[in-house]
């Protein structure tokens, strides 16, 4: 099975991308689709209506959305094998930007608007930084002179990406994608990891106190001014 | 490598309903000026962009394009420093949040140009397609529609400056045409502009005819329509001094109206 990892921010073209895989690969491979999202999706529901293909959500709620991702990936992936895929695609939510949802197998696809603003890439992180590809959208909207500063921009955070431009919407240009979709090699289940450092510890936030002010909190925990290791693990 | 580009060729794709366009492969030589003319929707754009993104089958029309005779390869298609190509589109907004300087430096930058005069130059050089002054600290952001056509014409030629340039209708942004006609021809470039103008249409060596998604016919310039040009270039020249003066809040004069210019 191969597996293709798509992130990026809300609204970037990450679906509008996906159906054009599937509308590319539909005939040559069995596809299954996972949408991770925290409040609602509709993703699953529209390409199995249009595709007729195998997919799955899940609702992060109270966990972040990277984090879901990790601990549903498994069974998602036993899922899809015992269904015979060959072809995995996963959308994220997209949301922090603290961590990136890729791993250390299969493509990671950063979808990023061409409107997004010029400092996006930068402010995504690791999204932008660990991904494989980089697919730049919504390019009937900006000019060439535009577009090349926003390429140039994503180049300078991460110099070996394999970069590309689209109209989502109409599929151009994507050939060089799904030749790299098509040549990426197969998945060994047992041995995926992620390719990022997932954030450090766990707080009282994060367990759901709501309570103000120092002596209610510990763990890993940062003041307004000052340094973060002051406090680590003052809980313990 | 960019400056070796004698010709462009156009293998034909379909129409909006699936039917094959116009077969026959078109050629742009090096030097040439080309017009594409046709009712709205009728697929200039279209061609323009699918000629910008060196189309190998792989968009809506399905078209190829090819470069010196050839399928261009994969660093000519995706890396912009040796893109061959600059294109002026319809689009008179930016949305980056940067400086007309930081803009023009980081463009500078993905087009492998080293020198720091080019920015004031093109900021120079924009600064003759328009009335209203771009200064380098102003946002792209909130420059006016015609400046920021202007700062693009300026961008395409000097840092772009590719060896193929397209302009999709430079006629409607508020800027001084005949400069930017002037200035780019000549050049030695292959230049396409996609245009309602009849003025533009026919000042170019080659027409092509566009019509529901489709390449219709091919046109070469004839005498009589450069004797046309000529004729219109006059009138358009007198309808731009009197375009200016009504800018500049002055009253028509009858003198002013009858202004030969020839």
């Amino acid at each position: 099975m191969k597996l293709v990892v798509i992130a990026g921010p809300p609204s970037a073209g990450k679906t509008a991308l996906v159906k054009q895989i599937v509308r590319h690969f539909q005939a040559k491979l069995k596809i299954a689709f996972l949408k991770i999202d925290v409040v609602k999706a509709f993703e699953d529901l529209e390409l199995r209506k249009e595709f007729n293909i195998l997919t799955k959500k899940v609702y992060s709620g109270d966990l972040c959305p990277d984090h879901a991702g990790v601990m549903v990936l498994g069974d998602a992936l036993e899922w899809a094998e015992n269904n015979q895929a060959e072809l995995f695609i996963l959308e994220s939510a997209g949301l922090c930007l603290r961590c990136s949802p890729y791993l250390n197998q299969g493509l990671g696809i950063i979808v990023l608007s061409s409107i997004s603003g010029i400092h996006a890439p930068e402010k995504m992180g690791a999204m932008v930084s660990l991904a494989d590809i980089a697919v730049v959208t919504k390019i009937d909207l900006v000019s060439q002179a535009e577009r090349e500063v926003l390429i140039q921009k994503i180049h300078e955070v991460h110099p070996e990406i394999v970069l590309m431009e689209t109209n989502a919407l109409q599929g151009t240009s994507l050939q060089r994608l799904y030749d790299l979709i098509a040549k990426s090699p197969e998945i060994t289940p047992e041995n995926l990891v992620l390719k990022g450092n997932p954030p450090l510890g766990t707080c009282t936030i994060c367990v759901g106190k709501k309570e103000i002010g120092w002596k209610h909190h510990f763990g890993v925990v940062k003041k307004l001014e000052g340094q973060i290791a002051d406090y680590l693990y003052r809980g313990e | 490598m960019q400056n070796t580009i004698n010709q462009l060729t156009i293998i034909p794709g379909l129409d909006k309903t699936g039917q094959s366009e116009y077969p026959m492969e078109i050629t742009f030589q090096a030097g040439e000026t080309i017009s594409i003319v046709g009712p709205t929707g009728s697929g200039k754009t279209a061609l323009i962009t699918d000629i910008e993104m060196l189309a190998q089958g792989d968009t809506a029309t399905k078209r190829w394009i090819l470069i010196n005779n050839e399928v261009p390869g994969e660093e000519i298609r995706y890396n912009p420093a040796l893109k061959p190509i600059a294109m002026i589109t319809q689009n008179t907004k930016c949305f980056a949040d940067l400086s007309v300087a930081e803009f023009l430096q980081i463009h500078a930058r993905a087009r492998g140009i080293e020198k720091q005069q080019v920015i004031g130059e093109t900021i120079a050089l924009a600064n003759n397609f328009t009335g209203e002054k771009i200064h380098q600290d102003s946002k792209v952001t909130i420059l006016s529609g015609g400046q920021t056509r202007s700062l693009l014409i300026a961008d395409a030629i000097l840092i772009g400056a590719a060896p193929i340039i397209l302009l999709d209708e430079i006629e409607n942004a508020g800027i001084f045409k005949q400069e930017v006609i002037e200035i780019i021809q000549d050049t030695g470039k292959i230049i396409v502009f996609v245009t309602h103008d009849p003025v533009i249409a026919l000042r170019t060596q080659k027409r092509i005819i566009m019509e529901r998604g489709a390449v219709k016919k091919l046109i070469y310039q004839s005498e009589a329509e450069l004797y046309a040009a000529r004729t219109l270039m006059q009138i358009d020249r007198q309808v731009g001094v009197i375009r200016e003066e009504l800018r500049a809040g002055k009253m028509i004069t009858r003198d002013l109206a009858m202004l030969n210019l020839a």
